[in-house]
């Protein structure tokens, strides 16, 4: 497409006498061959920037400037997060069973006996160890919310577990100092991000503090009034309407704190790390 | 005698073909992520008269397994596509270009007489103008639909953050089915329009390149005799001279 030039308009007045036939046609043919190199150029141009596109260095299962933009796409919409926007919860008769839609990371049989889940200090580094019974002297929080798994389905179910923020203000190792992880007046030592992997290490998931503290993120022992199944994550996993449910890690084995983004196992093929509701 | 009449501002024309590959590129992208839960159909119980889509629909144009870079493309592309919308409404305010574009009362019985009339079903011409009843009830039908695509897509996307928006669209699974229905509306409209622009012919399809259109012109008055544009635009500070 091509600048306007002053093409005489039959608008413009009775007096001024009209150009002739051939001057218009010579005129619309000018214009139409400009119009038309202009749109074709642009067309090459865009196809161009396509190829460019396609052609950058993959950062983690596609293109870098796409991953910049969906890391662009999480700080917006971290920047807007807040900690009382709570997802909706439903009534529980609407609650079913999720279908069992990944088993990386609990190949191993396991041993309810022997499971411990390990924390490791943000400040001290030092690794303490938790029974489920540690988790379950915690108080119980119960929500009925929509579980949405990236694939594009979601079913409602009810959860029952300790909230996280509750485990990291018992247990104050989220913190180089060692204060309790408050979550509406955050200490200034909070670490900025957790991990969390299964025994095993095959799956892993990281997550922005701000969601790890929020009150609907769960370390989730029942799943509809259920203790968990091993399918379904026995015996802890975690919780979170936040996210998707790839991020929603069975059997927790370790939980790390970071100052930068954790490795997730969703992430590193192809999708957004943030993954956030 | 022959005249170049200007039709479709500059402005309007790169919104136009900028959205063309952009909104191609989203329908695309958004099918690599339907793919992943491919659950609707038409039907009712047990009868379905159409899923979509069948698997050699996908398998014919490579569109399986690809939903982590149909997530990437369409959280990248969603921005232009919304700016871009975005930028035309607010040239069509600023310009005076809405003013043929939003229906009128009378564009909805013009429309039916239009579409009698490209059906065969009526003999009498309908009124010639820049956009008739059913051009711009069905443009401005599409740009509600950008718009509903854009506050589905939102409810969709962040259903926490957005929570009041999602439950206002009846719930997450709901908001999607919406989001997938207008998609299929775009590609409705677009069979339509293509059909629309082949019967216009060159003429009206130069126009939304070049922006101008030749019209036969009364030499001695000035008048126009015939032509698709039969209206003055809507602001004449938009005429070159």
């Amino acid at each position: 497409m091509t600048d306007e030039t002053s093409a005489p308009t039959p608008a413009a007045g009775p007096r001024e006498p009209l150009p002739t036939e051939a001057e218009v046609l010579a005129e619309a043919r000018r214009r139409s061959r400009r119009a038309f190199i202009g749109l074709g150029l642009a067309g090459l141009a865009g196809l161009g920037g396509w190829n460019w596109l396609i052609s950058q260095p993959n950062d983690a299962g596609i293109p870098r400037p796409l991953r910049k933009v969906l890391d662009a796409n999480s700080r917006l919409s971290s920047a807007y997060f807040k900690e009382t926007r709570l997802a909706p919860e439903f009534a529980r008769s609407r609650a079913r069973t999720p279908r069992v839609n990944g088993k990386v990371g609990l190949d191993q049989p396991l041993v309810p006996a022997a499971w411990r889940l390990q924390v490791k200090g943000y400040g001290s580094g030092k690794v303490q160890e938790f029974t489920l019974a540690d988790i379950q002297a915690l108080p119980k929080i119960q929500m009925t919310t929509e579980l949405k798994c990236i694939e594009g389905w979601s079913v409602v179910v009810h959860w029952a577990g300790a909230r996280l923020s509750d485990f990291l203000a018992r247990y104050p190792l989220a913190t180089r100092s060692g204060q309790p992880a408050d979550p509406l007046n955050p200490p200034a030592d909070l670490a900025p991000y957790v991990g969390m992997r299964t025994p095993d290490g095959a799956y892993y998931v990281g997550l922005d503090m701000h969601s790890a503290l929020h009150p609907q993120t769960l370390l989730c022992y029942e799943m509809n009034g259920q203790p968990l199944t091993p399918a379904h994550g026995a015996p802890l996993r975690l919780v979170t309407p936040l996210k998707y449910g790839i991020k929603h890690l069975k059997r927790i084995g370790t939980i790390a704190f970071a100052d930068t983004r954790p490795k997730d196992y969703w992430a590193e093929l192809g999708y957004d790390w943030d993954a956030g509701h | 005698m022959k005249q170049l009449v200007e039709k479709h501002p500059l402005a309007i024309r790169w919104f136009h073909w900028v959205n063309f590959p952009v909104l191609s590129l989203m329908i695309w992208s958004g099918l690599w992520i339907y793919w992943a839960n491919d659950v609707y159909r038409l039907g009712w119980g047990n009868t379905t008269l159409f899923k979509f889509f069948p698997q050699s629909f996908y398998q014919a144009f490579h569109m399986d397994h690809k939903l982590a870079q149909g997530m990437a493309w369409h959280f990248v592309l969603m921005w232009v596509f919304f700016l871009n919308g975005l930028l035309y409404v607010l040239y069509t305010l600023v310009s005076g270009e809405w003013r043929y574009l939003l229906p009128t009362r009378h564009s909805f019985k013009e429309a039916i007489q239009v579409t009698l009339y490209d059906l065969g079903l009526r003999k009498e011409h309908p009124p010639v103008r820049k956009f008739n009843g059913a051009q711009q009830i069905a443009y401005t039908s599409v740009i509600l639909m950008g718009l509903g695509s854009l506050l589905t897509g939102l409810a969709i996307y962040k259903p926490t953050q957005f929570g009041w928006l999602t439950q206002l669209l009846g719930g997450y699974e709901f908001a999607r089915i919406l989001h997938f229905a207008l998609t299929i509306g775009y590609v409705l409209f677009f069979i339509v329009h293509i059909t629309q622009v082949v019967r216009a012919g060159w003429n009206n399809f130069r126009a939304m390149v070049a922006g101008f259109e030749i019209v036969e012109v009364d030499p001695t008055t000035h008048e126009l005799k015939a032509g698709p544009t039969a209206l003055p635009p809507a602001d004449s500070s938009l005429l070159p001279n």
